[in-house]
């Protein structure tokens, strides 16, 4: 388990590293920069700041500046924003965690009661329409769903505000206050979820379905367990166990926050900063997000590697 | 007939329907076990006398398969099994009828310590605490002969031999003091050496408890060893039963004639091997006949076109072959 | 009990491993497909909606794409069934060309990529060593870095680089297909690994057969049923993905519609909310063809893969 960890973990820095050089270098080439773009400045002072931010520099040394400073935690500063990269990051990405959380939550909650219901009903009608419902799930455009919600629910119904994390203008405080996000999250929050349900419930249906031929299924049964028992306290057990994998998975998605979902409903979180500062070419920003979601993405295949021999006891021993 | 019986089967038909037609995998079998008595079912794979057990349990139907129970009565002490409701069945199931498998291997739920799987009937039926149950537990893996029933208890399934998860499976199947233990194949995945302890350990069970054994077989050397009576099933029917010395020393139906004689005797280096000749038909092309004639040396003209039935033939036996009917009609 | 209906299983595998039953394979993998109700449903749509934008056009008095400035924005009405947009073109019209266009780069890009994906893969997982080292290193490398950024970067390149709008959908299609590739490798390479260590590949190699007739005679019509699943659905994912990149205006761009920036115009407040009949009708067009190719590839997915169904 020690080596294991160890040749996992050098392998995973490596890979990082190639990827932080690769993307660097895509946005290097990526022509025009935020100063290039500012029609308010003179052609001197854009020579001069880029002089300072070192943009004249050549790739490489451009990117071994930014390692260095990034290894000390330092992502650079945002240019737009003149914050530091790390600071607006902060400021951000909890918005991008509330929503992203409370959606994965629901997303696992009724993708596990959908999947259980399901397999232990195959071929039911119950069954055939939650197939349906599943690939609709998927094959839904996140934009477009999105958008036509907001139009049905918020423009024409009016039950719920169009998009923001605040009504405009609000100093509620309190409880007012976290009514008023509550509100204001559950169009994104039910578009993440619907948009998430999906696969999940595909997944974990297929693999009840997997499970319940068990042997020990039967041997459950013929110890005259309640169905519910020998459901949730045998079947889901084992049909739940290689779903620990994609806890990992979530990684990038709980904290990187959606790039469409936030841009479309206008949520205060890091992904909608990424879609702003992209327009503007705030290079230190998009990289630093960029890295971030590669490092996350990282360390959550690596921690759903570790999970999934920390929770089965037949690769625990090994 | 001295006692009740504790189980009577009659006429138990249980189907599959496949895409290429109904499989009949157990097609009007009756069977009775009575109090104490230890009845074997003997037959090749897929003769249908799993299916038989599965059904006696009311677990056909379930694990993704697609059998279905066409017809018959299992009657248990003053109950049809076949009638009871979920709730009901699943009160006997694990508490007065028992059952082992095959496979102890898979038995077992690999994600739940062995000693929580022992806990399960104990709290469902009897109704113990979960302490009690745990004391209970590991009482009952002492009793099938296992050291350091503590550690056994928090141990997983995939730390355990096959022989010793049976054991385990046992001590599941017993703890509740079933009335009937159904026990399919339970030697058939184990060593030779590890066999003759299992079986050791349930008549020794038996023994104690005055319970009943259903036991499913391929091997003839278990069925002598254990069975006071012994039911030969044939592509999903009964051909033969009787008492088993009598059945072993005077077999009626050419198909127990040959598994008797296909079966190697100690001490007898025979040349060859005898088999049977030919295969068991293909379930779904079945059509009204003796459907082992194809494969029988005595096979008739009688045979092919219609189905013997089940007749009393001396003592306690019953056979379905033509042969005897024959020797019925030539008698007179 | 397992022996019956294992039995039956196993004598619909079996075949597919000797080429002169292969046919009987194809035929019992229609068979079943035409018992299956929902896939079946999914080809109709799918069939539907390709014949409605390739043939479709050809019915319509609309396809001069001339500006009508008495016909702008017009509510759905008898002659124009969806209606018209701010250039007075018939929004109708336009859905069934914008489809021509997304149905083509979805398609397209799902072939480069499979292609791509079952080339390498099959490389990296036949020839193992240094292709594979290579191959699979490249492949996690693209993988750890986000696809919706990185196609953000390559979409910003077009559009700095000033390829013509007519080019855009070429280049959209290899966008597609740089960043879906080494999920598909990876998959591939799994399946190949796999066949590599079964009894026929085995066979053929004690038979002493060279190494290309084993990849192509013996390996590849083994890979083919994994890939046709893989292809029908990346084809749904391909066309999400469009979608999403001219929705964001860096796809393909006007004045070449596709379903994609035809939703564009919600990102204008007016027409989002009092002229839906401008974007909710591209909407809809993805999502109907997307579901109908995910359940078809489901089916077929049911059909072709000897394993359990998933």
């Amino acid at each position: 388990m020690g080596t294991f960890i160890t040749k996992r973990l050098l392998y995973t820095i490596l890979i990082l590293l190639a990827a932080s050089l690769l993307i660097f270098s895509l946005y290097a080439w990526t022509p025009g920069d935020f100063i290039t773009g500012n029609i308010k400045l003179t052609p001197e002072r854009k020579a001069e700041l880029r002089e300072i931010y070192g943009l004249n520099k050549p790739l490489l040394e451009r990117y071994g500046i930014w390692m260095k400073h990034a290894l000390h935690g330092d992502f650079g500063y945002s240019m737009a924003q003149q914050k530091p990269v790390f600071t607006l990051f902060n400021q951000y990405i909890w918005n991008s965690f509330l929503l992203a959380a409370v959606s994965t939550f629901f997303t696992w909650l009724i993708a596990v009661i959908i999947g259980v219901v399901a397999a232990y009903r195959q071929y039911s009608w119950f069954d055939t329409l939650v197939m349906v419902v599943i690939f609709a799930a998927m094959s839904l455009p996140s934009f477009f769903i999105g958008l036509f919600l907001i139009k049905i629910l918020a423009v024409d119904w009016k039950w719920l505000p169009p998009g923001g994390m605040l009504t405009t203008g609000s100093n509620a405080t309190g409880m007012a206050y976290a009514e008023e996000v509550v509100r204001h999250m559950a169009l994104p929050v039910i578009v993440m979820t619907l948009l998430g349900i999906g696969s999940l419930t595909r997944y974990i249906r297929g693999n009840m379905i997997d499970v319940m031929k068990q042997d020990y299924i039967r041997t459950a049964r013929a110890k005259g367990l309640k169905e519910r028992q020998v459901l949730f306290t045998h079947a889901l057990r084992n049909a739940l166990l290689p779903a620990i994998t994609l806890v990992g998975f979530e990684l990038p998605a709980l904290f990187g926050g959606s790039l469409i979902i936030e841009k479309i409903f206008n949520w205060p979180g890091i992904g909608q900063l990424y879609m702003q500062s992209f327009g503007l070419r705030d290079y230190p920003l998009l990289m630093g997000f960029t890295v971030l979601i590669a490092i996350l993405t990282v360390i959550g295949t690596m921690l759903s590697d570790i999970l999934y021999r920390v929770a089965d006891p037949r690769v625990r021993l090994q | 007939m001295a006692t009740a019986d504790l189980l009577e089967i009659e006429g138990l038909s249980t189907y599959f329907d496949t895409e290429e037609g109904t499989v009949r995998a157990v097609d009007g079998v009756s069977l009775r076990v009575r109090p104490g008595e230890t009845v074997c079912i003997v037959g090749e794979s897929g003769c249908g006398k799993s299916i038989t057990a599965m059904s006696i349990m009311g677990l056909v139907g379930t694990n993704g398969t697609a059998g279905r129970i066409a017809g018959g009565r299992i009657r248990y002490e003053d109950r049809d099994l076949l009638r009871l409701n979920k709730h009901e069945l699943r009160t006997i199931r694990g508490h007065e009828i028992a059952m082992i498998f095959q496979e102890p291997m898979s038995s077992l739920n690999p994600v739940l310590p062995i000693g929580e799987q022992i806990m399960e009937p104990l709290i469902e039926h009897l109704k113990l605490s979960k302490k009690a149950a745990r004391a209970r537990a590991i009482e009952l893996i002492a009793q099938v002969g296992i050291a350091r029933p503590e550690q056994i208890a928090k141990a997983y399934p995939h730390e355990l031999s096959g022989g010793m998860l049976q054991r385990i499976m046992i001590a599941i199947a017993i703890s509740c003091g079933p009335k009937l233990l159904i026990a399919d194949e339970p030697t058939t995945a184990l060593d030779v050496t590890i066999q003759a302890q299992i079986l050791d350990m349930l008549r020794q069970f038996k023994a104690e408890s005055d319970m009943s054994i259903l036991l499913i077989t391929h091997d003839l050397g278990v069925v002598a060893e254990m069975a006071d009576y012994v039911v030969v099933m044939y592509a999903g029917k009964v051909v033969e039963e009787g008492e088993v010395v009598e059945l072993f020393e005077r077999p009626k139906h050419p198909y127990t004639q040959g598994l008797l004689k296909s079966k190697p005797i100690m001490g007898q280096r025979q040349d060859e091997l005898y088999s049977i000749p030919g295969q068991v038909p293909n379930p779904l092309e079945l059509k009204p006949s003796c459907y082992f004639y194809e494969r029988c040396e005595h096979a008739m003209d009688v045979c092919r076109r219609a189905e013997p039935t089940l007749k009393g033939v001396g003592e306690q036996g019953s056979v379905a072959c033509w042969l005897y009917e024959e020797e019925a009609i030539v008698h007179g | 009990m397992s022996t019956i209906t294992g039995g039956v299983a196993e004598s619909e595998v079996a075949p597919a491993k000797r080429p002169l039953a292969r046919s009987s394979l194809w035929r019992l993998a229609a068979r079943k497909l035409l018992k299956n109700k929902l896939a079946l449903a999914g080809l109709f749509v799918v069939v539907f909606m390709f014949a409605l934008c390739f043939i479709g056009p050809l019915f319509s008095p609309y396809t001069d794409n001339k500006i009508h400035m008495a016909l702008m924005n017009k509510a759905p009405n008898l002659k124009h069934w969806l209606g018209t947009d701010a250039l007075g073109r018939d929004v109708l019209t336009r859905v069934m060309q914008a489809g021509r266009i997304s149905l083509t780069v979805g398609l397209a890009s799902m072939v480069l990529s499979v292609f791509l994906g079952s080339l390498l893969g099959a490389i990296a997982g036949y020839y193992r060593g240094i292709a594979d080292q290579v191959i699979m290193r490249i492949a996690d490398l693209l993988m750890t870095i986000p696809s919706l950024p990185l196609l953000f970067i390559l979409g910003a390149l077009l559009s700095e680089w000033k390829v013509p709008t007519d080019y855009r959908m070429y280049i959209v299609m290899l966008m597609l297909s740089f960043v879906s590739w080494p999920g598909l490798a990876r998959m591939v390479r799994g399946e190949v690994l796999s066949l590599r260590e079964r009894e026929f590949m085995q066979a053929a190699t004690v038979l002493g057969l060279r190494d290309r007739r084993k990849l192509f005679k013996h390996l590849l019509p083994n890979l083919v049923p994994l890939l046709i699943v893989i292809a029908s659905l990346n084809v749904g994912g391909a066309i999400l993905s469009e979608s999403v990149l001219s929705f964001f205006g860096l796809g393909v761009m006007p004045p070449t519609p596709t379903w994609g920036n035809m939703i564009d115009s919600a990102n204008n407040l007016i027409d989002f909310q009092q002229r839906p009949w401008l974007w909710i009708p591209p909407g809809f067009s993805i999502f109907a063809t997307v579901i109908a190719i995910n359940i078809f590839g489901d089916g077929l997915r049911d059909v072709l893969d000897p394993k359990p169904k998933k």
